[in-house]
């Protein structure tokens, strides 16, 4: 089987959606449904995330149950600066880059010292050590969460406007698209893609896998403060549920069902399970009933997810072209 | 601090460890003979306090209740593993983390639509209402009789383990699983066999924490975290690692919480202590397992392996 | 002569099984030292702690002159001391050329690059070339791994330990599973490579030994019981008792 480098639907469909989510802020203000506004700002904002967790998970092979840590560092990172009547976007930036990368970096590189389950758990372990840290400051709301009343401010624009926020995230997310697509087959990118598959063959051509392994989660933890930044700046809020172990869980549901590897997976995958969520919803209250049974059918018919269906789709277009050709070409010459 | 109330949460610390040896032995076995992470384990655990309370209400008879949250796991564990796990077994840990985690989500909310999302009440027995002497204090008879259920368990499990033919073959199974089935052994059965056993467990302790903590949606999920922490410190696949590490992990952290608060405050400013005195001892078994897996990451009690 | 590569009394135990006692060998520039026993003899465990995936509990390893016998095997591969698999160590995902592109980036640089294509550093193009020629590879140079036949997967697992230039080959069996076909053409290609490269090579294919080894050293039970030229092999009776069993013709 040749590698996949034509037009098809594994390309179209993520590009359509994209140019959706371009036009809903107008139409969200022509229609006047700000709700759709926000409901789609959050998808963006949780797209970021997946595709931050999708580097260290995807590319990585690294299965984090505890990456909604980052988030929530992210998030109280402008809430406790909020606090403090710290409003200037950069410093909120700055403060997030720098806990989430010490805190990713220390974490990381005990979790490393495992693999297989050990490291789920102690990714899990990690980020429950930072959900009761969190419930526990009272000062800052614990439990309860707190309310952000200095939002973020970045070259005169007010993250909490909601439509700020919106363009903003839109504009993050497709930067880190592009970057994770450039990654992918980038030097660092193909050693990490290759440690996920053959760990033992990457250090026996001279790469030591873990230092790859350890700089891609890293990376993974500040994209993902990045996306706690932009959520807290569109709830107004940050509580210790950011982190809570089940938003992890819902993470890896959500780079898994999309496509796990693949550039736009995680996005897909938020849009499928955001959405569904949603339009379950609109029937049911006991929505999680219908998800949970979802979730478990993705598992047990494989993993290759929302991507995978497309580029199969797309394998068996191209095959028929092949198949139908030579065809034709035969029915041409016998009616010459 | 007096010598009774370090023995009575010392003793709540041995009750807290027996419940999670009986959630853990289960989950350890599955993990260690299947490789498979059951992340839905605490979930069995919720039923059996359900299935336990509801029939409870129907009979007012804490033996019916304990039969049916036995009968009612045992059930719903070999369904699951007819169903779903057995086609996950070889697959690798994150579709079995996805599996489980749907599997969770569905019963969370299968009891809210069974059940309601008030909290049930199971009462304690009347038999076991009162309290017991031990060493000089008056400790709660119910909270005596799970330690001593629990300790039997252990008992019951050690017999099963070597004494007996089914004992064996999970022994063996658990050393060398592929080895199990090419000689002919059923592995089909033996699996299911083994999670509804599991299930049953995890089922008992579901029953005998109901009087203590309240039934509800989602009281699975802080244990499972627990149990979890409790068969990487043990030991995966190791019964007698979760065992001891059960019952260190129920001391840690009951005493912990009832102890490190106070402690804290005579080291640092009152402020302080009573931010930090909870979080800590929120974070101290994680603390305990990540310095295990750093020092010694295959657990304090491993099962030998092939 | 000084040799490239060289152990002194090396061993290793599992327990109470020895099985590695006492191994003391060298390999010249150029050499094509060949190393072979009988099943069991520990020819794997030797080569893994000259590679160094597996750490001695005695004895020490010398290459180009250094002593490398604390360096891991991203270490040792750096300096140029690289081997190949017997049972096939390659990247499924990725297509042939790829492969052989990532082995020729890791033992001389580091990967830390995270915008511009792997496959556009042209560095490398030319020894990733050269290594698909002489393997035979080049027509399959964008093929997907898992569409590959057996005996080209045993070329690329050759191809990638030549794509980095090393200094010294370690090769564990490659001719494994091949067919008479497929095994003359790694023979030849070993040919090719004699005087450029030092090569220590575990094999059983008894021809293909006899053919390209310089010198032969047999493994028994962890321990090397002679050294010597393959005529001297075919004439020493302790050789021939203990594992050819019968006159080599």
């Amino acid at each position: 089987m040749q590698k996949q480098s034509s037009f098809g639907l594994a390309k179209a469909v993520p590009a359509f959606l994209l140019l959706l989510l371009a036009v809903v802020p107008f139409a969200a203000s022509y229609f006047e449904q700000p709700f759709y506004l926000a409901f789609f700002g959050r998808i963006i904002i949780y797209a970021i995330a997946a595709t931050a967790l999708n580097l260290a998970l995807g590319y990585g092979g690294l299965v984090s149950l505890g990456h909604a840590l980052f988030m929530g560092l992210g998030a109280y990172s402008v809430a406790i600066a909020s606090f403090h009547e710290i409003d200037s976007g950069l410093a909120h930036l700055a403060i997030t880059v720098a806990v989430c990368a010490l805190v990713g970096l220390v974490t990381g590189a005990i979790s490393l010292r495992t693999s297989g389950i050990a490291f789920i758990m102690i990714t899990l372990a990690f980020g429950q050590m930072g959900y009761f840290v969190f419930v526990s400051l009272k000062q800052y709301g614990g439990d309860d969460g707190i309310t952000i009343s200095a939002t973020s401010k970045l070259l005169g624009l007010d993250l909490g406007n909601t439509m700020t926020v919106y363009v903003v995230a839109f504009a993050v997310l497709l930067a880190l698209l592009l970057w994770m697509a450039r990654l992918r087959v980038s030097p660092f990118g193909m050693v990490l893609r290759g440690a996920r598959e053959n760990a033992r063959r990457i250090n026996a051509i001279g790469l030591p896998s873990k230092r790859y392994q350890l700089l891609a989660y890293v990376m993974s933890s500040v994209l993902c403060g990045i996306s706690g930044i932009l959520l807290a700046n569109l709830n107004a809020f940050a509580s210790p549920s950011n982190m809570a172990w089940m938003v992890s869980g819902d993470l890896i549901v959500m780079v898994v069902l999309g496509g796990i590897g693949s550039v736009f997976g995680p996005l897909l995958g938020v849009l499928a399970f955001l959405g569904l969520e949603e339009v379950i919803k609109g029937y049911t209250e006991h929505w999680m009933a219908i998800f949970g049974p979802l979730i478990v059918l993705v598992a047990l018919l494989g993993k290759a997810g929302i991507v995978g269906v497309l580029e199969k789709f797309d394998d068996w277009r191209a095959s028929r072209a092949v198949r139908i050709a030579p065809v034709a070409a035969q029915k041409q010459e016998s009616a010459a | 601090m007096s010598f009774s109330l370090i023995l009575s949460q010392l003793l709540n610390g041995l009750q807290f460890g027996v419940l999670l040896f009986l959630l853990a032995a289960g989950l350890t076995l599955v993990f260690g003979i299947m490789s498979f992470v059951n992340l839905a384990h605490g979930s069995l655990y919720m039923l059996g306090a359900y299935f336990a309370a509801t029939a409870y209400n129907h009979t007012e008879s804490f033996t019916v209740a304990v039969v049916a949250a036995l009968a009612g796991c045992i059930v719903v564990g070999m369904a699951l593993e007819r169903l779903a796990v057995s086609r996950l077994y070889g697959r690798d840990h994150l579709d079995h983390v996805l599996a489980t985690f749907g599997m969770m989500m569905f019963f969370n909310e299968a009891a809210r639509m069974l059940w309601g999302p008030q909290p049930y009440f199971l009462p304690v027995p009347d038999m076991l209402s009162g309290t017991v002497d031990l060493l000089g204090i008056s400790y709660p008879a119910y909270r005596f009789a799970i330690i001593v259920v629990g300790l039997l368990v252990a008992i019951g499990a050690h017999l099963l383990m070597h004494k007996t033919r089914l004992g064996m073959l999970i022994r063996a199974g658990s050393i060398n699983p592929q080895m199990v089935g090419a000689l002919g052994v059923n592995i089909k059965l033996l699996n299911a066999i083994l999670f509804g056993l599991g299930a049953a467990l995890a089922g008992l302790a579901g029953v005998m924490a109901g009087p203590i903590l309240s039934v509800q949606v989602g009281m699975g999920e802080p244990v499972l975290i627990t149990t979890l922490v409790v068969i990487v410190i043990g030991g995966i696949g190791s019964v007698s690692g979760a065992l001891y590490a059960a019952l260190i992990v129920g001391i840690v952290d009951t005493m912990g919480r009832a102890f490190l608060p106070m402690l804290l405050r005579d080291v640092m400013s009152r402020e302080a202590a009573t931010a930090a005195g909870p979080a800590l001892a929120s974070m101290l078994i994680y603390i305990l397992m990540a310095v295990v897996l750093a020092l010694r990451p295959q657990g304090l009690f491993p099962a030998r392996r092939a | 002569m000084t040799s490239l590569l060289s152990t002194e009394s090396l061993c290793k135990q599992y327990g109470a099984l020895t099985v590695t006692d006492n191994v003391s060998i060298d390999v010249r520039p150029g050499e094509v030292h060949a190393v072979i026993g009988p099943n069991g003899a520990g020819k794997t465990t030797l080569i893994n702690q000259l590679s160094g995936e597996l750490r001695s509990d005695q004895g020490r390893v010398m290459f180009a002159g250094r002593d490398v016998t604390a360096m891991g095997i991203a270490e040792r591969a750096r300096l140029g001391l690289l081997r190949s698999y017997q049972i096939t160590s390659i990247f499924e995902q990725f297509t042939v050329r790829e492969n052989v592109m990532l082995a020729a980036i890791g033992a001389k640089e580091h990967a830390f690059r995270f915008w511009q294509p792997m496959l556009g550093r042209a560095r490398f193009a030319a020894a990733v070339d050269e290594a698909l020629r002489l393997t035979g590879l080049a027509p399959r140079a964008e093929a997907l791994v898992d569409s590959l036949a057996y005996g080209e997967r045993r070329q690329l697992e050759l191809a990638m330990a030549l794509a980095a230039k090393p200094k010294f080959l370690l090769l564990d069996e490659p001719m494994a599973g091949m067919s008479v076909q497929e095994s003359s053409a790694v023979v030849e290609l070993i040919q090719r490579l004699k005087g450029q490269y030092a090569i220590l090579l575990v094999e059983h294919d008894m021809d293909a030994v006899f053919a390209l080894a310089d010198r032969i050293s047999v493994l028994v039970y962890g321990k090397i019981i002679f050294t010597g030229t393959p005529d001297e092999i075919r004439a020493h009776p302790e050789v021939k008792a203990v594992y050819l069993g019968e006159e080599v013709a």
